[in-house]
């Protein structure tokens, strides 16, 4: 469903994303694993049409995504969880969760989605009047997850969903994840929680410095040789 | 809660009450400072569409004031067109230039100081401009030809037909802003100011939503523009395009509250009477006294009320809620 092809993205002079090709396939969870500053966030936010390549391809569905602005892929049904959760701090949780579906192909499913995502989290139901920066950590990155889920989106990728947060919600977290792909969804996941990433995904990609390395069945990624040393520790 | 929602809405009633009747038994110099505080208060809430909902701090509205002042004035002293129609006009060409900085500078991303540093230049440069049209008085500004007791002409004998107006436009106003900050368009400017990028990504079209609000703040301006020349009867391309004007505007919105429907109003209504009356009692004395007090008081206000007058009440607010609520449960 997503066709990326040598793909490079530049802060000014310096190359972010050189040459990255990768795809991910309807219904799958797709990984792509790196160390801090190899490009993942950037990678995200290209496709997410907030950084312009210097060249190569995005395609959606066969549709050519550089064509479009930001705003508009949003409504092809790409949504980001993004990196250090991004809401709207001084909205109230069920306001932060409006703004996931103002787009035209989302709000008729509003009420839906909402009931999904309650269902979900349902703490995100008891503290809906509440401000968004009042809620803790975990509950923000819910309330993160729940905005996107609004999108009525087909692709979603999150960026470090689990940063900062105690073992017992990233455990949980994951099990959105997959349940998430259960309902349908195709899921690109940034992870610093590696092993665990791997494990759930279909297939894998592993970013230094702009670069694809590795690539496989999360599986295949998860027995090499080079990913054990330097992001596994073994 | 509810106690506090009551009190609330029988304070404005009496708010709403006072004001109506003022010019009823002040005296002109009170309705004078009636006129300043809903001058200000229309100002500065037209400007916190754009710079309080949007975030994004114009520090050139001036330019557009003094857009609406010229164009009414100009129409009205030698065309004889009413002002109630030049206010339009100027209002529509305000826009248009709402439009033209908005795009040019939210297209290119121009964020944060250099969105403000552009406002700055654009309205210095129609202080310069102005300055050498003949055509619209130059230097000299412009007078406007007083014909009578003349409600048509919006001229009035005293101040109190002026203070209806601003009243009128300035109700107006809070209504329209308090109406877009409930709708899909409102939030969709907070979103914008709270994390652009995130908006973006939602689906939110953040340049057509930033343009858009300021073309609305920019036309708002300009009709307080022209009201403006019609109480003063005379501007130069200064005391309209300066920055002057701009500065006072954008620190009735900060100190009263940035991006809420009231702050503005609360920062006009609270400031204006303590510049005005401290002008009249220290400016005669010693010169330049008002001006040290009124830069007192803001530096105040900034350092302890940092979310200005209305996030001091919320705060407030919050914590009797809290107590409340814990006292139910216990
Ligand atoms: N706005 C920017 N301007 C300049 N350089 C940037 C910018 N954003 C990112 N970079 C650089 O691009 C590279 C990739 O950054 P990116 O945020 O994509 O990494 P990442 O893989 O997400 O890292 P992390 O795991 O720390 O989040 C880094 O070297 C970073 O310093
Ligand atoms: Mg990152």
């Amino acid at each position: 469903m997503l066709e990326i092809k040598n793909l490079r993205v530049q802060y000014g002079a310096f190359a972010a994303l050189q040459d990255v090709s990768l795809s991910i396939n309807d219904g799958q969870v797709v990984s792509i694993v790196g160390a801090n500053g190899a490009g993942k966030t950037t990678l995200i936010n290209t496709i997410s049409g907030l950084l312009r390549p210097v060249s190569g391809q995005i395609s959606f569905d066969g549709k050519d995504l550089l064509q479009m602005e930001g705003h508009n892929i949003a409504s092809m049904g790409i949504a980001q969880v993004p990196e250090g959760r991004k809401l709207f701090s001084d909205m109230t949780v069920y306001e932060n969760l409006l703004m996931g579906s103002y787009s035209k192909h989302a709000r008729p499913q509003r009420q839906k989605q909402l009931e999904m995502v309650y269902e979900l989290f349902p703490i995100l139901k008891a503290r809906d009047k509440q401000l968004a920066r009042t809620l803790s950590g975990g509950e923000q990155q819910m309330l993160a997850i729940g905005r996107a889920v609004m999108m009525c989106p087909r692709l979603m990728m999150f960026d470090e969903p689990s940063l900062g947060l105690a073992p017992k919600i990233v455990q949980s977290i994951f099990e959105v994840i997959l349940r998430l792909k259960a309902a349908g969804l195709t899921i690109m996941l940034v992870e610093q929680n590696v092993r665990q990433s791997l494990q759930i995904s279909d297939y894998a990609y592993v970013l230094e410095t702009g670069r694809v390395v590795i690539q496989g069945s999360g599986q295949e990624v998860l027995a090499n040789e080079h990913t054990r040393a330097a992001y596994l520790g073994i | 809660m509810k106690p506090l929602l009551k009190n609330s809405s029988i304070l404005l009633a009496v708010i709403l009450l006072v004001a109506l009747t003022l010019p009823l038994y002040a005296g002109e110099y009170y309705i004078h400072i009636g006129v300043m505080v809903l001058f200000y208060a229309y100002m500065a809430v037209a400007w916190n569409i754009l710079g309080g909902y949007a975030g994004q701090h114009s520090l050139g509205h001036s330019l557009f004031m003094g857009i609406g002042a010229y164009t009414s004035t100009y129409l009205f002293s030698v065309m004889g067109i009413t002002p109630w129609l030049g206010m339009w006009v100027g209002g529509a060409l305000a826009g248009v230039m709402g439009l033209f900085v908005g795009y040019l500078c939210f297209r290119y991303g121009l964020k944060g100081p250099y969105f403000a540093l552009v406002t700055i230049a654009l309205a210095e440069a129609a202080v310069y401009i102005a300055t050498n049209a003949e055509g619209i008085g130059g230097a000299q500004g412009l007078s406007v030809a007083w014909t009578g007791n003349a409600p048509e002409m919006m001229q009035f004998n005293g101040k109190g037909g002026y203070y209806y107006v601003i009243l009128v436009m300035t109700v107006a106003a809070i209504v329209l802003s308090t109406w877009i900050i409930r709708r899909r368009f409102g939030y969709q400017l907070l979103a914008v100011r709270e994390n652009e990028d995130a908006a973006e990504a939602l689906g939110v079209d953040t340049l057509r939503v930033k343009v858009q609000a300021s073309i609305i703040s920019a036309m708002l301006t300009a009709l307080g523009g022209t009201f403006f020349a019609q109480y003063f009867t005379y501007i130069n391309p200064r005391n309209v395009f300066g920055e002057g004007p701009s500065i006072q505007i954008l620190l009735f919105a900060i100190i009263g509250g940035l991006g809420t429907v009231w702050g503005p109003v609360v920062g006009a209504l609270v400031l204006v009477p303590v510049a005005e009356l401290s002008r009249g009692w220290l400016g005669g004395s010693f010169s330049g006294a008002h001006i040290l007090l009124y830069g007192t008081v803001m530096v105040l206000v900034m350092l302890f009320m940092p979310n200005g007058i209305v996030g001091l009440y919320e705060k407030i607010r919050q914590r009797i809620q809290n107590r409340n609520e814990k006292s139910e449960v216990a």
